[in-house]
């Protein structure tokens, strides 16, 4: 591992400016992710801030019913939050279906948020990689592709964004409060990650020294059901091979709102909105889950070790719209 | 680069030069000789290296030691009450829940902070219902010791000894 200045931010704006002027710098938080990267060498800050004594640890609820998330909150401290656990349970699933109990109880609202991708190629410094040495070549086409992308890929790049928090705050409409040496700003959740193009090395649209602050939740249009469901190799602790999250509402039997986020798909959490699209205004019918799913699916490309991903996709989709969908007894 | 830090590990106030790159891990093994706390995956995947730091179970492996001044750190080796073993202990060893033991540091720490989120009615992805009362069943053990790994496979009795160390 490098040697590395570790300072302790005194507060956010004090925390944007120790990290401004440096080659590589990192925000350190709960460090589960990045000290796993200083040791694979993935990672090789010349600083790292200290951001974890912040006071950006607080859940607060807004006034338009809505939530503010601090970006220091820790996984476990969210999902027990019983403003989370009664308003919004996808959130909760969606973290306690993360990582394991030891892990959730450092690693915080923004650092799982910028979490790097699990590609073993990525993960592995013996081998090309365009998103950790750019031009380098991706070594995963062609080869091992389990994990990795079935939409929104490149040629340069077929990783997957590995959160379970972030798909279902993609569904949630999140808006992700940052700090930047221009000040501050708010990105749509959905447009915090891109997508890998020619450039996958950069993960997110955020500068080195941009910091989350917090991350804010709208409420819940009344009325709506919410589900985190996910699929994966084993029945705990392990990465999402495809997961949803889904909001909606059916009045009268027909879609009057709908939100779904995708997880396992791509290089971003993914928001399903051809699917939405198709689902707003018809009847809440398996008929239109599947032509909804069908329209989101139309632009997979699979690669020859993840084909399964399409039809579990749909699958999962349009159970979890027929799950929500059904009369409450 | 170094930094100075005070730990208060198993109840005795210790002080340390750290290198920055220092884990928490290697500061309490290497630095302090608290040797409890096990190496085994070093990257979070294992559960060897799970304390109770400031109350609450953490893997020890992916934390830099020199983010943890001033902290609490209870090792499996500070878990008992002089010669009293803590009663998840008392459960493992009834139990045998254990063969080669490199993992049960972990495992009983793990076990220990499971017992206390479980009781404060915190929810894991296999509970029912988010807003109730949990129930300590095997399934909600099983789910919420996920993060600690066994390779001598002693899993079955490890539930049976978590369930015990309740009462």
């Amino acid at each position: 591992m490098r040697p590395f200045d570790y300072r302790r931010a005194p507060d956010p704006e004090g925390a944007v400016a120790a990290a401004t002027g440096w080659a590589e710098v990192a925000f350190l938080a709960g460090g589960t992710n990045l000290v796993d990267h200083l040791k694979l060498g993935l990672a090789a800050p010349d600083v790292l801030v200290d951001i974890s004594g912040l006071p950006l640890d607080a859940v607060d609820e807004l006034p338009d019913g809505g939530l503010r998330i601090g970006a220091t909150v820790r996984n476990a401290d969210l999902a027990a939050h019983p403003v989370v656990r009664r308003d919004y349970p996808l959130l909760a699933r969606a973290l306690l279906s993360g990582a394991s109990g030891q892990i959730r109880n450092l690693a915080t609202t923004g650092g799982n948020l910028l979490q790097r991708t699990r590609c073993v190629y990525f993960r592995d410094p013996t081998t090309p990689c365009n998103k950790r040495e750019p031009g380098t070549g991706c070594s995963a086409i062609g080869g091992y592709t389990r994990h990795h992308a079935i939409l929104g890929a490149s040629a340069h790049c077929v990783a997957t964004h590995p959160s379970d928090l972030a798909v279902a705050m993609a569904a949630l409409d999140a808006q992700v409060a940052l700090l930047g040496t221009a000040g501050r700003r708010v990105v749509p959740l959905v447009e915090l990650h891109r997508l890998p193009g020619d450039e996958p090395h950069r993960d997110t649209v955020l500068a080195p020294s941009d910091l989350i602050t917090s991350v804010d939740l709208p409420p819940l249009p009344p009325g709506a059901r919410t589900l985190y469901r996910k699929v994966r190799d084993r029945a705990s602790f392990a990465f999402a091979l495809v997961s949803v999250a889904a909001v909606l509402r059916v009045e009268d039997g027909v879609v009057r709102d709908v939100r779904i986020g995708l997880g396992g798909v791509a290089h971003k959490p993914w928001r399903a909105r051809r699917a939405e699209d198709v689902l707003l205004g018809s009847p809440a019918d398996e008929e239109v889950f599947r032509r909804a799913v069908d329209a989101e699916l139309a632009g997979a490309a699979p690669l020859p070790g993840n084909g399964f991903k399409v039809p579990l996709t749909r699958n999962l989709v349009v159970s979890a719209l027929r799950e929500l969908s059904r009369e409450e007894r | 680069m170094d930094g100075e830090i005070g730990l208060r590990v198993d109840g005795r106030r210790r002080r340390l030069r750290v290198d920055t790159r220092t884990t928490l891990l290697d500061a309490l093994r290497d630095g302090l000789g608290a040797t409890a706390p096990k190496k085994g995956c070093d990257h979070g995947q294992c559960g060897a290296c799970t304390v109770l730091l400031d109350g609450r179970r953490v893997i020890t492996c992916l934390t830099l030691a020199v983010a943890h001044d001033g902290a609490e750190v209870t090792t499996a080796e500070g878990l008992a009450d002089g010669e009293r073993l803590h009663p998840v202990q008392e459960a493992f060893v009834e139990r045998d829940a254990l063969q080669c033991g490199f993992c049960t540091p972990g495992q009983v720490c793990s076990a220990i902070g499971v017992l206390a989120e479980v009781a404060a009615g915190h929810p894991s992805a296999v509970t029912e219902d988010l807003t109730g009362p949990v129930e300590l069943t095997d399934d909600e053990i099983r789910e919420r010791m996920s993060g600690n790994l066994c390779r001598c496979g002693a899993y079955v009795n490890i539930v049976d000894a978590v369930r015990d160390g309740a009462r």
